[in-house]
């Protein structure tokens, strides 16, 4: 059998510093495109109208402006969508617009027709797409978005504590915000347009990086019952190096697939495969280097009962660990499911 | 043995119910017969899973309760009226499976796959369709009262400004009666705002504003003090288009009574048809028994006075002459309109007015040609993913990973069916959740298989390691997915149409592997290990 990583032995937690300062420096640049380019919002967010048309015959993307300019359309902004006769045509509500709402959409519409008349002629193209989005429902999905993903750390963080002990879940929601933060940025420097697509690829970063977090957590606590004497960093170590096949392996197929909807499944999915993809190397770099660690600085700042982490698992260890320990926990003590084996 | 029988028939059972659910199946189909534009049944066979508007084309409104014009004081009574209202249109409008939903308390969500023309879309959802029928103002009330309306505004301090040159509008009219107003309006010395911009029409009650003037005399009667000033039982109302009398548009005004002598709640029928002697479009109706009892009786009363058919607040063509008694029938007539409007204005009179008017607050509209493209594009990407995810599998476990391969046939059949049996609707980003699930799926695999090779290391028998494998892989199985899950319902919860199909996608999908990766493989396994009792190296 092909064996990848079979007695891997790597000290991972000696490099968190440099896995810090690294993810740190990246963010960091990334925030600062977030800060003066701002997020990229589709219309669903910021109301307004969007076109996707096919032209039948081939238009200099200049004449689109200048026609669009002409019918008053200045602040609207032409992309190619695919290929060089296919174009999205957005005309984002301002502030000024807000005020007629709806009709504002119509009107836009209605300017966006003329324009491609003009520029292109009557019949030479065909409307593939179009959405208008009213002001309301803009500033409701904001708010919605926001929701969820606070909703998602909250309920990821009760599970957590429910399922362990509040100190793995504190470092998994850590991670996991880190990670939040981190496709974000990465959003930003790639100018990906942030549609309700892209909130849902941010969501399902949030579960597969939760998911892969969980998998080490779920070794360290076994570990920790396993071997009595060993402190937590290398019980950490020996977790992450033991699921490191099973990393490996399950990040393979997840870019296997996700790169073939970044290549294959066209532009609307596009957004969704990039964040998906930059999730998967996040979300797997934030369970080794952020919830590891942090685990470990929580385990020092609010050291368990005999520092190691050991309380995650009720203190009810038996002296050997092969005998399973007794059900009985107090009742303050987060109760954990699994019985020690 | 009889254990791995039962496992065997749990199993098949989940295949046949699965490839029940995906049996291609009749569906009904309501078409518009483009010959006589009436409704027909049609029945095509087809795959019961129902797929989203962004992959097979249609239309997407979201309605809200319009309170731009005085606000509504129960949107959620008024929106479940209106939505009865809209279903009864929609069913006869002509598309496969429409969805006509209440979101929220306020908020109708009407889904028309497949249709092509928004704008036909729109009206026939959004029209208010209330019918009136009202006579017009026989005694002249209305210009009896237009000095003190005229004071009013004078009070008010609104100056006269489109009054600069009437007479030689009034010369193209050529109305004696016309230049009898203007010429009392210049008598009094001062002429009238209002007064100098109407011109009396040809019947009682009816006056004309030139095309121009009308947004102004429109925002002049709509002010409360010329509402203050309007005769007891008399209302104003529009001519639903602008008529041209001599070179120049003109728009009618009527003044009519208050109250309608009935209204299109009595309305039973209603068809479209060209009239053939005038080649007009006219929408002949019947009223019920009641209606046609009233109605008769106050045609009776009003012989030789003109009646206003009034719909959506605008008085349609010009109001004809009650010559007799009239009963059960009549007919609206429409002018040179196409027939297809005709008919789209006999469907929403037949389906009863809305409760108050709908405003669109979001539209979608997605050409078919699109959502092919996107299903096209999205199997690709999903057989690359697929055939990438098997050579992965086999190539690292060998025959193992061929047993995972042969699960996830199992999984995808499994989650199709799942979308079909549950009747949930398959979005693009839905494809693309479920091409990004297969990747997920080998995952209770992939941690099942390094936990038996874990404890194979550990010098286990093949049987303990395998049984091991599985029980100790359980607990990181149950938690990453449990997680996983709780997002995809956050994401559904908060999610509208495309982003709940990827949610529901993904749950289904979790479930699946849950089934066809542990207790599919574990079978498997066991199979495999009872007709080689002599096998000492696993292949994995």
């Amino acid at each position: 059998m092909i064996r990848l990583f079979a007695n891997a032995n790597y000290d991972f937690i000696k490099w968190r510093r440099w896995a810090f300062s690294l993810t740190g420096a990246i963010m960091l640049v990334g925030l600062g495109f977030l800060v003066t380019r701002g997020l990229n919002y589709s219309i669903e967010f910021t109301g307004g109208t969007l076109v996707q048309v096919e032209l039948h015959r081939k238009v200099a993307t200049a004449d689109l402006r200048t026609a669009l300019d002409n019918v008053g359309l200045r602040g609207a902004d032409i992309q190619t969508f695919g290929s060089d006769t296919s174009y999205v045509i957005r005309a984002r509500l301002t502030a000024t617009s807000e005020a007629t709402g709806d009709a504002g959409n119509e009107a836009v519409t209605a300017a966006v027709g003329k324009a491609l008349d003009q520029s292109v002629g009557p019949g030479q193209y065909t409307i593939l797409r179009h959405e208008a989005v009213g002001p309301k429902v803009g500033r409701e999905l904001q708010g919605k978005a926001f929701m969820a993903i606070l909703l998602s750390f909250v309920v990821t963080l009760i599970y957590l504590a429910f399922r362990f002990e509040w100190r793995f879940g504190l470092a998994a929601v850590v991670a996991t915000a880190h990670d939040v933060v981190a496709t974000i940025a990465f959003i930003s420097v790639m100018h990906l347009e942030v549609s309700l697509i892209v909130v849902g690829a941010v969501l399902t970063v949030v579960g597969y990086s939760l998911n892969d977090t969980i998998i080490i957590f779920d070794r360290v606590r076994e570990n920790l019952r396993k071997y009595r004497r060993q402190n937590l960093y290398e019980i950490l170590n020996l977790s992450i190096n033991e699921t490191l096949p099973r990393s490996v392996l399950t990040h393979g197929t997840t870019i296997a697939t996700t790169l073939a909807l970044l290549i294959l499944a066209g532009e609307v999915i596009r957004p969704f495969a990039w964040v998906m993809s930059f999730g998967i190397f996040t979300g797997t770099f934030s369970s080794i280097y952020i919830a590891a660690p942090v685990l470990l600085w929580i385990e020092k700042r609010w050291p368990g009962e005999d520092a190691r982490g050991a309380r995650a698992f009720g203190s009810r260890a038996p002296a050997t660990p092969s005998v399973p320990a007794p059900p009985a926990t107090p009742p303050s003590q987060p109760r954990t499911p699994q019985p020690a084996r | 043995m009889g254990k791995i029988r039962q496992r065997l028939y749990f199993i098949g059972a989940l295949i046949v119910l699965s490839i029940i659910s995906l049996v291609p199946r009749n569906a009904k189909l309501r078409i518009r017969d483009a010959a006589t534009g009436t409704m027909k049944d049609t029945t095509v066979r087809r795959v019961p899973i129902n797929l989203g508007l962004d992959l097979q084309g249609g239309i997407h409104l979201a309605l809200e309760v319009d309170q731009s014009k005085g606000p509504v004081p129960d949107c959620a009574d008024a929106i479940q009226r209106a939505e009865r209202v809209v279903r009864t249109r929609i069913d006869e409008f002509g598309t496969t499976e429409p969805v006509v939903q209440i979101q929220g308390r306020c908020r109708l969500i009407v889904e028309l796959a497949g249709e092509k023309d928004p704008g036909r879309a729109k009206s026939v959802v959004q029209r208010t369709a209330f019918l009136e029928f009202r006579i017009t103002d026989m005694k002249g009330l209305f210009k009896d009262a237009l000095p003190q309306i005229d004071a009013a505004l004078r009070r008010a301090g609104v100056r006269s400004r489109g009054a600069a040159a009437p007479s030689a509008v009034a010369q193209l009219f050529g109305g004696d009666t016309a230049k009898a107003e203007r010429d009392s309006a210049t008598d009094a010395n001062t002429p009238g705002v209002l007064q100098s911009l109407l011109f009396q029409g040809q019947l009682p009650g009816e006056y004309l504003v030139p095309e121009e003037q009308w947004p102004l005399v429109d925002s002049l009667i709509n002010r409360p003090d010329v509402r203050a000033a309007m005769p007891r039982g008399i209302e104003l109302r529009w001519g639903s288009q602008s008529e041209s009398r001599g070179a120049r548009a003109y728009r009618a005004l009527y003044a009519v009574d208050a109250r309608p002598i009935i209204t299109g709640e009595e309305l039973v029928k209603a068809t479209a048809r060209r009239d053939p002697v005038t080649n007009q479009s006219v929408v002949p109706f019947q009223l019920s028994h009641r209606g046609a009892r009233k109605f008769s009786d106050e045609t009776a009363r009003h012989i030789n006075d003109y009646m206003a058919i009034i719909l959506d607040g605008r008085v349609q063509g010009q109001p004809p002459v009650i010559r007799s008694q009239i009963g059960a029938n009549g007919q609206i007539e429409l002018g040179a309109k196409p027939l297809q409007e005709a008919s789209d204005l006999a469907l929403v009179l037949r389906a009863g007015a809305l409760p108050a008017p709908l405003t669109i607050i979001e539209e979608r509209t997605i050409g078919a040609s699109l959502g092919a493209d996107s299903i096209k594009d999205g199997i690709i990407a999903g057989v690359v993913g697929v055939a990438l995810v098997i050579v992965i599998m086999i190539g690292y476990y060998r025959m193992s990973g061929a047993l995972a391969v042969a699960a996830l046939t199992l999984y995808c059949l499994f989650t199709l069916a799942g979308l079909a049996a549950f009747g949930f609707t398959l979005t693009l980003p839905g494809l693309a959740g479920f091409v990004l699930s297969i990747g997920i799926a080998v995952d209770a695999n992939v941690l099942i298989f390094e936990r038996i090779r874990e404890e194979l290391v550990h010098g286990k028998s093949l049987r303990l390691a395998v049984d091991d494998g599985f029980l100790h892989a359980m607990n990181a199985i149950v938690d990453s997915n449990v997680s996983t899950v709780l997002t995809a319902l956050i994401l559904y919860a908060v999610g509208t149409g495309p982003v709940q199909g990827f949610a529901i996608t993904l749950i289904i999908g979790i479930a699946a592997s849950m089934i066809s990766a542990i207790f599919v493989v574990k079978t498997l396994f066991l199979i495999w290990l009872n007709r080689r009792p002599d096998m000492v190296t696993l292949s994995i």
